[in-house]
């Protein structure tokens, strides 16, 4: 699903250059629950945001869904954002004008959907997370756990093949990022990739797959044992 | 254009920011404001004047008899210069020369009645071209026609004021009046836009005017329409004309007292080329201030698209196209530019209207307006302006990295 083949990146800052990828080299196949780990600046979440397409890289190659993601216009980026990726980030990033259906909807709005349409799927997805009653409440009168939650169903509206979230539960109070664990799991079970960014050793605890960056290289990448059993017993029950 | 959606986030956006909002199209609507303002004041000057051409057809030139300044082959100079019926028949074969006309007037002096009315009113002796001169207008009946010159008919038109006068609501038609002693019948009854002063006469026939008044052939004043020549073309008639008249009566061409001839077709040009150059002047004046205008919702627009950088990069992270993102802040920009500016029109307008209903009747100033293609061209330049200061900022708006917007600051 994603391929990652020495991936470089630097920020030019006047004269400063900042080298903050050199050479990534990642492999993820459809279906995984992955975190990456590593202290602020070992280029985690820029390593998010060029999967993401919110920003380029310098050297490598980055496929996504076997297509290669290189100097690509805004207007193609844009589908790709909207058709393959969802995200959820650490400060929820939901538009704050705009109602929880509404903030639902949005990416259906970018897919041309009718707005009758739209708000009736936003409802469904709003249902699943258990926010229906709060469909016409405004961001700031929500909890974090519910913003959370929000912003979750947003990502999934589009159908994605990806959900890429940053420090999703960095806000939140650890009762509260256990729930979003899990619903993070339930949404893998269906089949969706997961990139979750993170520096809690308990959240990375409940993926797959843990890749530890450090200085902008990957340090190690361990498969995570409980995880796996976990799935073993799922499969037997 | 018709999306509802669209609408809400204008519509929410502008209703977090009612103050700057509003700020911003009022600068916008001033600028039109001054524009309607400034035009429909150049548009009543240049009213005011044409209303002072009205009195007479705009395309005339007038011949009038004077005494010659300078000597010439033999003549002293003081000489009167008499115009003819001969000087009339010369003109009348010129190239251009569309309606021509002679007259002679009796001033005031003789008392016109009817029965037991009477009344003093001048006496215009001319040729039936001349109503189309002077612009009269047929109330009743018909003005002098050829046959009333060729058979010297006793027939006269009158004016509106002379009818009331006389007739005390009686149809005057086929009705004798005496007009010194002689009778002469009513043919028609006339109006005239130049007012009393052209109103308070009757015509008669120039014919029978010679023959009662003991004038021969002579005539104290010619004047002709001249079609649409140019400005250029009638400089050239008056020379003709002028060299004619010296020849037949024996001035020297260059002596500007033996004849004056008025150039209505100059003067009106003249004034008419003026009040192009003032109505440019204006539009100048009012483009450069809906261009401050422009300015100043392109500003508000750029801070607009500065506080919306995050949610851009939420929108793009969603999957927002940059055109989409450009017809956010270019829709808001226009939607402000053409309603606060609509609004400006409006006042504008309104307030010409209410001075041209109000204005007391003044010399060179009468009915400020602006016309309905003023007002159209206006409504296209806002629409224009929206979009121009709309421009830049979504161009900034559009190409936001959305990993910048994101970013926390």
């Amino acid at each position: 699903m994603i391929s990652l083949k020495g991936i470089h990146k630097s920020y030019v800052n006047g004269k400063n250059r900042l080298h903050v990828l050199k050479g990534i080299d990642l492999e993820v196949e459809s279906g995984e629950f992955i975190s990456i780990m590593g202290s602020s600046g070992s280029g985690k979440s820029t390593l998010l945001n060029i999967v993401g397409i919110l920003d380029n890289y310098d050297e490598g190659e980055f496929r996504l869904g076997g297509e290669v993601i290189r100097n690509m216009s805004e207007r193609k980026a844009a589908w790709y954002r909207n058709h393959m990726i969802g995200f959820v980030f650490q400060s929820f990033n939901l538009i704050s004008y705009k109602n929880a259906m509404e903030n639902v909807a949005m990416p259906l709005y970018y897919q041309k959907v009718g707005r009758r349409k739209r708000n009736l799927r936003a409802m469904e997805y709003l249902d699943m997370m258990g926010l229906r009653e709060w469909a016409h409440h405004l961001p700031n009168e929500l909890s974090g756990g519910q913003k959370q939650r929000l912003a979750i169903a947003r990502s999934l509206i589009s159908n994605p093949k990806v959900i890429l979230a940053d420090e999703p539960t960095g806000a939140l109070d650890s009762k509260t990022s256990l729930e979003m664990m899990d619903l993070f799991k339930n949404i893998n079970n269906t089949g969706i990739t997961i990139l979750i960014v993170t520096h809690e050793r308990d959240i990375a605890a409940e993926t797959q797959r843990i890749i530890r960056l450090r200085d902008g290289v990957i340090d190690s990448i361990v498969k995570n044992g409980e995880r796996k059993k976990w799935l073993s017993e799922q499969v037997m029950a | 254009m018709f999306d509802l959606d669209k609408w809400q986030e204008i519509y929410s956006t502008i209703r977090k920011n009612k103050l700057r909002t509003f700020l911003t199209g009022f600068s916008v609507a001033w600028g039109i404001f001054m524009l309607i303002v400034l035009l429909g004041a150049g548009y009543g000057l240049e009213n005011g004047v044409r209303k002072e051409f009205e009195g007479d057809a705009e395309n005339t030139l007038w011949i009038n008899q004077g005494v010659t300044s300078m000597p010439y082959k033999g003549y002293k100079p003081g000489r009167s210069i008499r115009l003819t019926n001969d000087d009339h028949q010369g003109m009348k074969s010129m190239n251009d020369v569309e309606h021509i006309a002679s007259r002679f007037i009796i001033w005031e002096t003789n008392t016109i009645s009817y029965k037991n009315e009477y009344g003093s009113f001048d006496i215009f002796s001319a040729h039936p071209e001349y109503g189309i001169i002077e612009c009269a207008r047929m109330v009743k009946g018909r003005f002098l026609n050829d046959q009333d010159v060729t058979e010297r008919r006793k027939s006269t038109a009158i004016g509106k004021p002379v009818e009331e006068a006389l007739f005390k609501g009686q149809d005057p038609i086929g009705e004798y009046i005496q007009v010194g002693g002689i009778p002469f019948k009513v043919v028609g009854v006339f109006d005239d836009p130049g007012g009393d002063r052209d109103l308070s006469r009757i015509y008669i026939p120039v014919t029978t005017g010679q023959m009662i008044y003991n004038r021969g052939n002579y005539v104290t004043n010619i004047s002709m329409t001249v079609g649409n020549a140019t400005m250029e073309r009638s400089q050239e008639m008056v020379e003709e004309i002028r060299n004619e008249l010296a020849t037949r009566h024996h001035f020297d061409p260059a002596d500007q007292r033996a004849v004056f001839i008025w150039n209505n077709v100059e003067n009106y040009t003249r004034f008419m080329r003026l009040f192009a150059n003032i109505r440019l002047f204006i539009w100048v004046i009012g483009i450069g201030t809906i261009i401050a205008g422009i300015v100043g919702v392109s500003n508000i627009m750029m801070i607009v698209v500065k506080e919306r950088t995050k949610e851009i990069g939420i929108r793009k992270s969603l999957g927002a196209t940059p055109r989409s993102i450009i017809g956010l802040v270019l829709m808001e920009s226009i939607l402000i530019t053409s309603f606060a500016g609509y609004i400006g029109l409006v006042l504008g307008v309104g307030l010409l209207e209410l001075v041209s209903k109000n204005l007391p009747v003044i010399d060179y100033f009468a009915h400020p307006e602006v016309n309905i293609h003023i007002a159209l061209g206006a409504t296209f330049i806002l629409i224009l302006s929206g979009a121009v200061a709309g421009f830049v900022p979504a161009r900034n708006a559009s190409s936001v990295k959305p990993v910048v917007a994101l970013r926390d600051e």
